[in-house]
């Protein structure tokens, strides 16, 4: 018995997501080959080497690998999936493009989202934007999973050295789409499925300029910042922000939703987070029903006074330490 | 450019769904059911892609019981031309979906087939990928915004950390997400039409695919509810129970 997980990398690190997914293959207590797609791997493969049950690292290194497409990776992924009882991935849009291929050409069911391993073939997972939970029996020899990353720790590295081997790319056969750009949303700011605090904004800001009041609250805190759909949509900030059933899923250990209704969507995405904040102008909106402390009011009056406060707050226990 | 679109019939979005008291599952008496808003978006794409001159035909194609028949009409009466439904009782999951969906690929020959990205009911995100596995055709998944040029299409993808861009060689696989488009509306006179477009309804059990399940549902719950918090008065209140109570200052 063997697991296989494929890890999502920066080229220098492992992925939070696929962290989390480690943790996940851990707990199956079998050994754990890790597979790594790229132009040039070896400094994330020195990385993945040295991690609980890892017994072998995989890199499939080719000038065709640099940006994933899907297409290209499957042929190589076939050719390994034969040895594996079960294959992981995180459920980010890297897992989420590659994994339902496997999983099709295997015949087999691939498994979304899983938030709890109940036995070696049964799972748990969210359905209907996390108003439900569906504990699902894989009837399939091989199972195929993505991991939802907010459900399990992420994983830390040991004094483990496992063996790095190249696996050879196979090319794929037929037409095949072709990478044109890569337009990043960058930030200097932390991840936001990884962040420890996140300010999200929603339609609430009305306009991109004075979302920028939130921005200053980010820095405040430290935090990622997040955002609805309608933000979204209005262009306040780009897609990889929305949080949601459709968008991130994030857990932080403090959420505050400011100008954010709680729609089910949005709720989907971050009602598992620690503390939620919500700041909002309607008394009666949702998302004071998942909120720990809410703050009725005109978020133009609140945020600034809270933006000064929080600053002199964390000023004062600077100073005390 | 011939174009085949996928229909799911799904709870409608704004409903809050229920799970039944004895766990076998969610609550659909008397619930509203709707188009999948990612299949609308789809829907849409092609409808705007032939009004430009980039498309020729539009087919969609669902398969379930009976009543996706109404679903795909709603389909029509936004602007398909033709339907046809997979009639089915048995539960469908992606890999299933995906396999009749190949075979009348193979049978109507289209050059696009768009999905939507995920179906609102089961949240798999699946299905498109699968289905491009299987017709060894180039996939653009969670795609924002699609330009046919000549004999390809370019696709933008909203990935984590930003947006992607992939030319793709034609047939090839799209699955939709939010941004692609905003659906219209159907309007009276073309509800009154569609109900003259042609639906074909096909069995599942004659196009020989297995749908037999793969994933069994053991039982269905709720998830852990969030205990009420408070309300509070001024934001000096908030940043004390923060630091007090919540302890993340
Ligand atoms: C298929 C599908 C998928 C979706 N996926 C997602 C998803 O992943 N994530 C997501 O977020 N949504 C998603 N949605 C959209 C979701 O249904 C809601 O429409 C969206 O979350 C609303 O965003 P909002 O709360 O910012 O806007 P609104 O609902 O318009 O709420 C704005 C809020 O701001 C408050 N407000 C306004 N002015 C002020 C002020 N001055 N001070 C304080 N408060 C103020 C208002 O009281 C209101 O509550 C999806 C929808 C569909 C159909
Ligand atoms: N039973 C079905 N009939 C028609 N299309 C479907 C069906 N199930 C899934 N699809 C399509 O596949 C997409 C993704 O679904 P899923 O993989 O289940 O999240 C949906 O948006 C539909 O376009």
């Amino acid at each position: 018995m063997a697991l296989l997980l494929i890890a999502e990398h920066t080229q220098n690190t492992l992925t939070p997501g696929t962290l989390a997914t480690l943790t996940a293959a851990q707990s199956f207590s079998m050994p754990i080959h890790m597979v790594l797609f790229g132009k040039d791997c070896q400094k994330v493969a020195e990385k993945a080497r040295s991690f609980k049950n890892v017994k072998k690292v995989l890199k499939v290194e080719n000038p065709l690998l640099e940006h994933m497409v899907a297409e290209v990776a499957t042929p190589t992924l076939m050719e390994l999936a034969k040895d594996y009882d079960y294959i992981l991935a995180s459920s980010s849009t890297y897992g989420k493009n590659l994994l339902p291929r496997l999983a099709a050409l295997l015949n087999v069911a691939q498994i979304s989202d899983v938030v709890e391993i109940q036995g070696k073939d049964i799972f748990l997972r969210p359905i209907y934007a996390g108003n439900a939970l569906a504990m699902v029996k894989s009837e399939d020899a091989i199972k195929i999973l993505t991991i939802r990353a907010t459900a399990f720790e992420k994983a830390l590295p040991d004094l483990s050295k496992a063996a790095i081997e190249t696996y050879a790319f196979k090319p794929p056969m037929g037409a095949v789409s072709t990478f044109v750009k890569m337009e990043e949303s960058r930030s200097e700011r932390p991840e936001l499925t990884a962040a420890s605090t996140v300010v999200s904004g929603g339609r609430g800001f009305q306009s991109k300029e004075k979302f920028a009041l939130l921005e200053e609250l980010a820095d405040v805190l430290g935090a990622a910042i997040g955002a609805s759909r309608a933000a979204v949509d209005a262009g306040f900030v780009p897609n990889d922000f929305q949080v949601g059933q459709t968008g991130k899923i994030v857990a932080p250990d403090l959420y505050i939703a400011i100008g954010i209704s709680g729609a089910i969507q949005h709720l989907a995405g971050m009602k598992d987070s620690k503390v939620i904040v919500a700041i909002n102008k309607d008394p009666e909106a949702p998302i004071f029903q998942v909120a720990d402390y809410g703050l009725v009011g005109d978020l133009f009056v609140l945020l600034p006074e809270l933006i000064t406060k929080a600053k002199e707050i964390l000023r004062r226990n600077k100073e005390k330490q | 450019m011939k174009v085949l679109v996928t229909i799911k019939r799904v709870i409608d979005y704004s409903v809050k769904v229920r799970v039944k008291r004895d766990g076998s599952g969610i609550d659909f008496s008397g619930v509203k059911m709707s188009l999948n808003p990612f299949d609308e978006i789809a829907v849409e794409e092609a409808i705007r892609q032939k009004e430009k001159g980039k498309a020729s035909e539009i087919v969609v194609v669902s398969i379930g019981e009976k009543d996706c028949q109404e679903t795909l009409r709603a389909a029509l009466a936004l602007g398909a031309d033709r339907a046809i439904h997979v009639k089915t009782s048995l539960e469908t999951q992606p890999l299933g979906v995906a396999k009749v969906l190949k075979v009348l690929v193979e049978r109507e020959k289209p050059e696009l087939v768009i999905l939507g990205k995920q179906a609102i009911d089961d949240d798999c995100n699946q299905t498109g990928q699968m289905l491009s596995a299987l017709l060894n055709w180039p996939q653009g998944t969670f795609v924002s915004k699609l330009e046919v040029m000549k004999d390809k299409i370019r696709v933008v993808r909203e990935v984590d950390g930003g947006l992607e861009t992939l030319d793709m060689p034609l047939p090839a696989i799209v699955t939709t997400d939010l941004r692609l488009n905003e659906p219209r509306y159907a309007t009276l006179p073309n509800i009154m039409k569609a109900k003259q477009k042609p639906l074909e309804e096909i069995s599942a059990i004659s196009l020989n695919v297995d749908l037999t399940p793969h994933l069994k549902t053991l039982h269905v719950k709720e998830p852990p509810k969030r205990k009420a918090g408070v309300k509070v008065k001024t934001v000096d209140e908030l940043l004390d129970k923060l630091q007090k109570e919540a302890k993340v200052f």
